[in-house]
């Protein structure tokens, strides 16, 4: 067992925290309050290559695992840049390189691929849907053939980056549930090109992450060619399962990046500030919750390396899927614990805005509810990992 | 024309600086290239993408973990590294760091247009190295630059330095020799591409017996300047808060600087 990274490895890793030191808090507490687009950041991890990380090098790319992806994106929540820094690589690298190279033609390769690397081509997912939240299978959307292609309609709801996007990968039915010999049967992804005139964009207001838009997407007579299909027609859901798995990694990164970023922040400041005589951080009543977060939170992330190792290895989706469940799982619950304690430690100034913790803990938040919510994640342990019995229909 | 630029490994700047038995407690140290040096491979490395230079050296003394110093430097785009490493290096000085340096310079065969260094390492903040390279080989030096033009056909160079209230403009013949600070350039970030790249670049390894050297001519033994003891800085006193009226505030002060201090 070896648990060391490679030396390149640890200058990705170098690279990731130096970006991270030219996009610090402050320039993260402004792009969330004008809710803007962090186009400097996006220019910069675009010249880094960190767009072209899982994309092989004859289109343009780096020929990189989701190990790297969850390791640059650690560092740069870690070193400042909260969850910003996987939420666009996420939407990019995740949701539309990953299953192109996995499952793209030579053609939607050569199409997709080198702009993606050069940073020119953002992606979004569509899968989420008013009536078919936690329940994919259940996705209305549907696609019906029509001459050499397919004719669509849905609604898509909750859709990040769909605003700026000029990809997206939608996750539509072929064949309707109850006409599905099984309910895994009958999911079919595309690539969608946006903007296009039958793919109407609506931003929904929220809670933080607001240097990205997360909108409704009504697609109503989308007509696409058969070339659009990514993978096999009705066949989707495993491939589907190896975004999904990702997403959860990258996730889990991101986490455990914001978890240690706020408890940097608690212990700095903590160290520092004087109420009585001795600095607060000397008081267990701090120490001890953060010492457990940190702790908690490091575990989390060996997990998660190791789901990481196990999907670059081509292990089984059931393996890589507990794994991942698990890490994510985990990580959630004390990068939480541990932004709410840093916002404890910083008193008064972790509800005000320019001390950063606040907008951690409203990207914290998230993770709990996305990818995938904490219930989901932990009855697949129980069911998948554990043998107990399904607890939903 | 070859440029030779050297790093060195020194910690992170984020680093909290510890002793233990008089030494640095080197235990829990994340290192990387020494920051002035990156000015250095860059500029060595935006002369070569003019079409100025055709190969970019980087040489390092130090121990293994010197190599991923080296490879940082790859990977902003010097072609190949040298590293000298050897045990009987420990305790070598400025002097004695110069002069392994030379003698791999030498060894690498004697053809250069230019020598590349940072100003000063973070670390051991001398900033003795550079200038002891230069006078041992000879050559012209013009130190913390902030401007550098090569002219590899007319066989000169010309730097700016700063100096206090203006610059100063030096033309040096070449093989020259110069030293690099902030303001020179802005480093890239070492990109990914080039991270896998320069995975595959060579780095030769020497030792001492390599470059003709005997274990008593380096090290401490070879060394006129043994560091005696560390200590940290003091620590920081909080400071005071004169609080009160314009008046008031300007004779609590001029009262503190006249008898407490004594500076006036
Ligand atoms: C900011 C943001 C960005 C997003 N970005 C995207 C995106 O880019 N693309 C995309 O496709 N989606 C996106 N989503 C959607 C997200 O993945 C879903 O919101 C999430 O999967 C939950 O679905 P839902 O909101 O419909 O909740 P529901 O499925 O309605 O669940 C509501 C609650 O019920 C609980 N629950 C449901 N079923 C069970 C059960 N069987 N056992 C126990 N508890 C259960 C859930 O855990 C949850 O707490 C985003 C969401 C947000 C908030
Ligand atoms: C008394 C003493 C004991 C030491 N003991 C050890 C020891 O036991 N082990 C050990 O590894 N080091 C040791 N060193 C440090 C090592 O010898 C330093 O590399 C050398 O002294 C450089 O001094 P500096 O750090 O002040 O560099 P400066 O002179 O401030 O550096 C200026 C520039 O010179 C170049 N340069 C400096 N050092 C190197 C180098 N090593 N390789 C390539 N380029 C370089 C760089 O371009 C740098 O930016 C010791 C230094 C001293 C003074």
């Amino acid at each position: 067992m070896d648990f060391s990274f490679t030396e390149e490895q640890r200058l990705m890793a170098e690279t990731a925290r130096r970006i991270a030191r030219d996009f610090p808090p402050d320039y993260w507490y402004e792009k969330e309050e004008k809710g803007e687009f962090g186009e400097e950041f996006w220019k910069a991890i675009s010249e880094a290559g960190f767009l072209g990380m899982v994309i092989p090098e004859e289109y343009g790319g780096v020929g990189l695992g989701i190990t790297e992806l969850m390791l640059v994106i650690q560092e740069l929540c870690a070193n400042g840049c909260g969850m910003a820094g996987n939420w666009y690589i996420c939407l990019t690298e995740v949701f539309g390189a990953m299953p192109i190279v996995r499952y793209g033609t030579e053609e939607q390769k050569e199409k997709y691929l080198p702009n993606i690397a050069r940073g020119e081509l953002e992606f979004c997912m569509a899968l989420t849907e008013p009536n078919a939240g936690t329940n994919t299978f259940r996705t209305e959307t549907f696609a019906k053939r029509e001459g050499d292609g397919f004719r669509i309609n849905g609604t898509k709801i909750f859709i990040s980056g769909a605003d700026r996007a000029k990809g997206m990968l939608l996750i539509s039915r072929t064949t309707k549930m109850d006409e599905a010999p099984k309910k895994t049967h009958g999911i079919t992804l595309f690539l969608v090109d946006l903007p296009n005139e039958a793919v109407k964009v609506s931003p929904i207001p929220k809670h933080g992450i607001n240097y990205s838009k997360t909108c409704e997407v009504v697609i109503e007579d989308l007509w696409v060619p058969e070339e659009a299909v990514l993978g096999e027609v009705d066949r989707g859901w495993h491939a589907l399962l190896d975004v999904l798995d990702p997403e959860r990694l990258v996730f889990t990164a991101a986490s455990v990046g914001i978890g240690k970023l706020a408890i940097k922040t608690a212990v700095d400041y903590g160290n520092q500030r004087r109420v009585f005589t001795d600095p607060i951080g000397s008081y267990q009543a701090l120490q001890h919750p953060i010492a457990e977060a940190y702790a908690s939170l490091i575990s989390a992330e060996l997990l998660a390396y190791k789901a990481g190792w196990l999907f670059d290895h081509g292990a089984h989706y059931r393996e890589v899927g507990a794994t991942a469940n698990m890490a994510k799982a985990v990580a959630v619950e004390n990068a939480t614990k541990a932004v709410y304690w840093a916002m404890q430690t910083l008193g008064g100034y972790g509800y005000a805005k320019e001390y950063h913790v606040e907008r951690w803990w409203r990207e914290i938040n998230l993770v709990r509810l996305a990818p995938v919510t904490q219930q989901m994640a932990l009855n697949y342990i129980a069911e998948h990992v554990l043998g107990m019995p399904k607890s939903y229909r | 024309m070859k440029v030779v630029v050297f790093c060195k490994s020194v910690p992170d700047t984020e680093t909290r600086v510890k002793l233990k038995d008089n030494r640095l407690d080197k235990s829990e140290i994340k290192y990387i290239l020494n920051p002035y040096d990156e000015f250095a491979v860059e500029e060595a490395v935006r002369m070569k993408e003019a079409g100025k230079v055709d190969e970019v050296v980087a040489i390092s003394m130090g121990p293994e973990r010197a190599r991923e110093a080296l490879r940082s430097a790859l990977a902003i785009g010097a072609d190949r590294g040298i590293l000298i490493k050897d045990d009987v290096l420990d305790g070598s000085d400025t002097y004695v760091t110069a002069k392994v340096l030379v003698k791999a310079l030498e060894k690498d065969g004697a053809e250069y247009g230019m020598l590349l260094f940072g100003q000063q390492a973070i670390d051991g903040d001398t900033w003795h190295v550079p200038g002891q390279v230069a006078e041992m080989l000879g050559l012209p030096q013009a130190g913390s630059i902030i401007k550098l033009e090569v002219d590899p056909d007319a066989g000169k160079a010309v730097a700016n330095r700063l100096v206090e209230g203006g610059e100063e403009v030096h033309e040096m013949s070449l093989p020259c020799v110069v030293t690099c600070r902030k303001g020179l350039n802005e480093p890239r970030y070492p990109s990914l591409p080039n991270i896998m790249k320069a995975k595959r670049k060579p780095i030769q390894d020497y030792s001492i017996a390599d470059l003709d050297l005997s274990p008593e001519e380096v090290g401490k033994a070879g060394s006129f300047t043994e560091v005696l003891s560390y200590s940290l800085p003091p620590k920081k006193e909080a400071g005071r808060k004169v609080e009160g009226e314009p008046e008031e505030v300007v004779q609590a002060l001029v009262k503190f600087l006249k008898e407490e201090i004594k500076v006036i």
